[in-house]
């Protein structure tokens, strides 16, 4: 346990001295905050997200999101690039336990997605007239379970891909298809059919509405159920398929 | 541990990769407390033999114990009492040396103070240093310091000096028979053949997978450093009289530079005939047959 506290420490600190993941994990959920609020607004539109106001529904999707970018980026690019350099190697020689390393990286993936999202609310608080949530246990609830499934399938695409570059790349793809069609770009009303059958087999779109049932009382039907079976399903094939070279 | 029990023993090691045998027919033990040499050309399976030993790769065939243990079903117990410096590994970028030093160092509170160990290996100005910023002999220094951090009985340095200058060279060499005289056993992957001819008491010569030679440095330029040689210079003229001096075979000439081969006290005979032929050379000397020698009749590098 302490070992896993100092490499978390370690890993944060790391973080930290990596500008460009910084700006990207903490200030790209603001930036898309405020092009769609400058976009929709907060008007409630009976036809469009759900029925309530774009920025009332944004704001709890995207802090789904924020779990989602580091969860899906982040964490392969630095798992991946770390069996790359061989740094993997050198701590499994050392006999540094597995669960520690991915532990450590996991904490800090959920560290960063925590200050991104209440980032985000303060600056959604500050800039638009949204509601407070109905149930702040449930959302904190939402937001573990979703930070917890981001960074299982994390874990595992980390885990199966060989190096850095191809997580990069598969991670921003997947990032991006969740982002249009999970739900937390166009409203999903407007997602035409097999959009929408795509949208609802994302992640992502069931992590967005366990948060938005906790913010807003909006009914998340079996989404919860969805998103425990990912994180179970996606964590035990990154504790199958994980491998130090 | 039991006095005389190998700290490793290797019989008939087999490592394959796909089709490609990287390692076909590997023995030797490593007795406790001495410098063991592994050496070969590039390719020739020294890094899969150790790694096979460090519990990090599958073997196929063969039968391994390292301080009593099976790396294939042992390998946690193993890993937990060696040290690995590896060839081709890293730390992140990032990574400052002092934070290196402190994480490897709490994989076992017991082990020496990794203020120390830094300083040990010449690191303690550069504590605040990246590992990024560090040159490559800096970066090996610390992986050296690294492996030394759980306090290993074994520990297993693989090229540990490529990449340092001359003088680090030397610094190396004197931490590494420091480790030793400590009591800790260290198997060292070289293809330098000045240092495993400085630093092993024992060695085998790997080549294609297979084990060459084994024996002391000393015992193995005896046996194929090719006789002795004998060397001066003169006037150019001929003196093909000394092929019937004592223990000589041959002399050859280049210019004015000769070169007399044979075996035993070439030197003395050699010395008494042109003496007596009235020739003095200021620069009559023996060359001692190297490791290096050795290595290339046995590896056929030569060309």
């Amino acid at each position: 346990m302490r070992l896993l506290a100092k490499m978390s420490w370690l890993e944060m600190k790391l973080f930290l001295r990596e500008p460009l993941t910084v700006l990207f994990a903490l200030a790209l959920p603001l930036l898309v905050l405020f092009v769609m609020g400058g976009v929709f607004g907060n008007e409630v539109d009976a036809e469009f997200y759900r029925g309530i106001g774009a920025m009332d529904y944004y704001v709890p999707a995207y802090i789904a999101l924020v779990t989602a970018s580091v969860g899906l980026i982040s964490l392969p690019v630095h798992i991946a690039g770390n069996r790359e350099l061989g740094v993997l190697k050198r701590y499994h020689a050392s006999s540094m336990p597995a669960a520690t390393v991915v532990g450590a990286s996991v904490v800090t993936t959920f560290v960063v997605a925590l200050f991104s999202a209440v980032l985000l609310v303060v600056a959604a608080s500050l800039g638009y007239d949204i509601g407070a949530p109905d149930s702040i246990p449930m959302v904190v609830a939402a937001f573990v379970l979703s930070a917890l499934l981001f960074a299982s399938l994390g874990v595992l695409l980390g885990a199966v891909l060989p190096n850095s570059r191809a997580a990069q790349a598969l991670g921003v793809l997947l990032w991006f298809v969740m982002l249009i069609l999970g739900g937390a770009g166009p409203p999903p009303e407007v997602l035409s059919g097999a959009m929408d059958v795509v949208g609802q087999a994302t992640p992502l779109r069931h992590a967005i509405r366990t948060v938005q049932d906790g913010w807003l009382t909006l009914d998340a039907g079996l989404s919860w159920l969805v998103v425990g079976f990912i994180f179970a399903v996606a964590t035990a094939a990154a504790i199958r398929f994980f491998r130090w070279e | 541990m039991l006095r005389n029990v190998p700290v490793i023993s290797v019989a008939h090691l087999q490592k394959r990769y796909g089709s490609f045998t990287a390692v076909s027919d590997v023995s030797f033990h490593v007795e406790e407390g001495e410098i063991f040499g592994i050496l070969g050309p590039n390719g020739a399976g020294k890094t899969t033999t150790v790694e096979s030993l460090q519990g990090l790769r599958s073997v196929d065939g063969g039968v391994v114990s390292v301080l009593g243990f099976d790396p294939v079903t042992h390998a946690a117990e193993i890993r937990r009492r060696i040290g690995s410096q590896l060839q081709e590994s890293a730390l992140p970028d990032r990574m400052k040396v002092w934070e290196a030093a402190d994480l490897f160092g709490s994989l076992r509170p017991t082990g020496p103070d990794w203020h120390e160990l830094i300083a040990d290996w010449g690191l303690a100005e550069k504590k605040d240093a990246r590992f990024g910023s560090l040159s490559g002999g800096q970066q090996q220094r610390l992986f050296v310091a690294l492996a030394l951090a759980n306090d290993p009985q074994l520990v297993f340095l693989d090229e540990m000096t490529t990449g340092l200058d001359p003088a680090s060279r030397r610094v190396a060499w004197d931490l590494i028979r420091q480790i030793r005289d400590r009591g800790t056993t260290v198997v060292l992957v070289t293809h330098f053949m000045d240092e495993a001819e400085n630093l092993c008491d024992r060695l085998i010569v790997v080549d294609s997978g297979r084990v060459v030679a084994t024996g002391t440095p000393q015992g193995l330029i005896e046996e194929y450093g090719g006789g002795v040689r004998v060397r001066f210079s003169n006037g150019g003229a001929d003196l093909d009289w000394l092929r019937e001096v004592p223990h000589v075979h041959d002399v050859a000439r280049e210019r004015d530079r000769y070169e007399v081969r044979g075996d035993g006290p070439v030197l003395a005979h050699v010395a008494a005939a042109l003496v007596a032929h009235g020739i003095a050379p200021v620069d009559l000397r023996q060359e001692r047959a190297t490791l290096e020698d050795v290595f290339l009749s046995l590896t056929g590098e030569a060309e």
